[in-house]
């Protein structure tokens, strides 16, 4: 059977990890390629980097990063954060990322999803939606979740399978920070209407949450951040929890 | 030496350093002199079969891979061993390598494709060198499968159907999944080409 995947995500700025992505009160966590090969060998299934430098000597700084990852790291991983346009994606793909993820531009610029999908498959191509609730619906927000479109997210999450995404990235703008668990309801409500694979995102506050997401919905994956950081929980922990809870994991 | 045929098709760079981790001087090239002085042939690739097939072809390296094959351990990893089949049909009909008998065509599953993620293998044959796999995770991408004899099967991972994961024929292998993305497990999976091509075995024809 195939196993959920417990995917730790790395924010960088200016090729450095950071805690938090508030652009304010940033705290330098360590080198991105030493933290996702540790990660690595802790058991993460896959890593994912979330590029959220300001200047063009970070994004710069970023395929290096990714250079030196698929050089070191034996698991696959994703780069997202300021990818705009289809060479943006060809970059990080030459570098050796093996997926790459769009976001606010696969609003703006829905045929980016199409192109990349066409161009290099939809295996590589990941769609990360950032959804708030908004009355009995979903929109999708951007600009790190503080831009309503207005887009209902549901919809959405319909039209980037259409267009070839392999994957969506989920993460609930009101769980996000929370740290009381996933969103349950907005995670099952993508995941019923599509038949693309779903990381769910947002909210990891212990490691009990990510069992719990996996029983309630059919998600494929579940990402956190700030709960690796710092070894606050190990992979391995989140991992043992599962496994109690009777779901399939990976072991290592 | 260990050479990576250069095609065009997808990333390599894991799949080097992880035969270089192994301690293997590794090459990544299109040269045919350099391919012919090596010792083990790695055939990779990310895409569509019709693309692989095409710049194969652009590249005049087919006859050329043929004859490798029938000399030397050779092993195909994702689309690249798909490419070992007779014949593909991603975006159209497209002739394969023909090193294994089969066909290469989209899985037939009731579950979500593609097939992405972590999937335990399934040693099918007794096969001393893999069986330390039983159970095994693997790195899993792809939405093709092979269809071919059971006996070229050496491992299949189930998902809503059997998916050849390991093939073989002889000292020609193919793995479905992504070693160099599957953690030290996939680096121990690659060791074990080669530990069971050190000893050469014909190739069926």
């Amino acid at each position: 059977m195939i196993a959920k995947r417990i995917i730790p995500c790395l924010d960088v700025k200016e090729g450095k990890v950071v805690k938090g992505t508030n652009f304010v009160g940033l705290r330098e966590l360590g080198d991105p390629v030493e933290m996702a090969s540790s990660y690595s060998k802790q058991g993460a299934d896959e890593i994912v980097f979330l590029d959220i430098s300001a200047t063009n000597e970070g994004r710069q700084t970023m395929i290096d990063i990714v250079r030196r990852t698929a050089e070191q790291v034996y698991v696959p991983f994703t780069v997202g954060g300021g990818v705009r346009t289809i060479e943006d994606v060809n970059r990080l793909l030459q570098a050796g990322a093996d997926k790459v993820g769009m976001n606010s531009a696969a609003v703006a610029n829905p045929s980016l999803i199409t192109e990349s999908s066409n161009r290099f498959g939809a295996q590589c191509t990941v769609v990360a939606i950032d959804a708030k609730r908004v009355g009995d619906k979903w929109h999708v927000m951007t600009h790190g979740g503080s831009k309503d479109t207005g887009i209902d997210a549901i919809e959405w999450a319909i039209e980037v399978e259409k267009r070839g995404a392999g994957e969506i990235l989920l993460t609930s703008v009101d769980t996000d920070g929370v740290k009381d668990g996933f969103d349950i309801d907005l995670t099952k409500t993508v995941v019923d209407v599509v038949r693309i694979p779903v990381i769910a995102s947002g909210g990891v506050g212990k490691p009990e949450h990510f069992p719990e997401v996996f029983q309630a919905t059919n998600v494929s994956a579940g990402l956190a951040a700030s709960i690796f950081h710092e070894n606050t929980f190990t992979i391995k922990e989140v991992k043992d929890v599962c496994k109690q809870q009777g779901v399939s994991i990976r072991e290592t | 030496m260990i050479a990576i045929v250069d095609y065009g098709m997808g990333n390599i760079a894991s799949v080097k350093t992880a035969f270089e981790k192994l301690g293997y001087e590794v090459v990544v090239t299109d040269d045919i002199d350099t391919l012919s002085a090596a010792t083990h042939i790695i055939l990779p690739g990310v895409g569509s079969f019709h693309a692989a097939v095409e710049e194969i072809n652009t590249r005049h390296l087919k006859e050329d891979l043929q004859k490798l094959a029938k000399e030397k351990p050779f092993l195909g990893i994702c689309l690249g061993m798909q490419l070992l089949f007779d014949k593909g049909f991603e975006n159209g009909i497209a002739d394969g390598l023909g090193l294994i008998p089969g066909e290469v065509n989209v899985i037939k599953t009731e579950y979500i494709l593609p097939h992405i993620g972590w999937n335990e293998l399934n040693i099918e044959h007794n096969h001393t060198v893999f069986d330390m796999f039983q159970n095994k995770h693997v790195y899993f991408v792809h939405s093709f499968q092979a269809l071919t004899e059971k006996k070229y099967v050496v491992a299949t991972a189930n998902y809503g159907t059997e998916v050849p994961a390991i093939v073989r024929n002889g000292h020609i292998f193919g793995m479905q999944f992504h070693p160099e993305k599957s953690g030290e497990i996939g680096v121990k999976l690659l060791q074990a080409f080669l530990q069971q091509t050190s000893t050469t075995e014909g190739v069926e024809s």
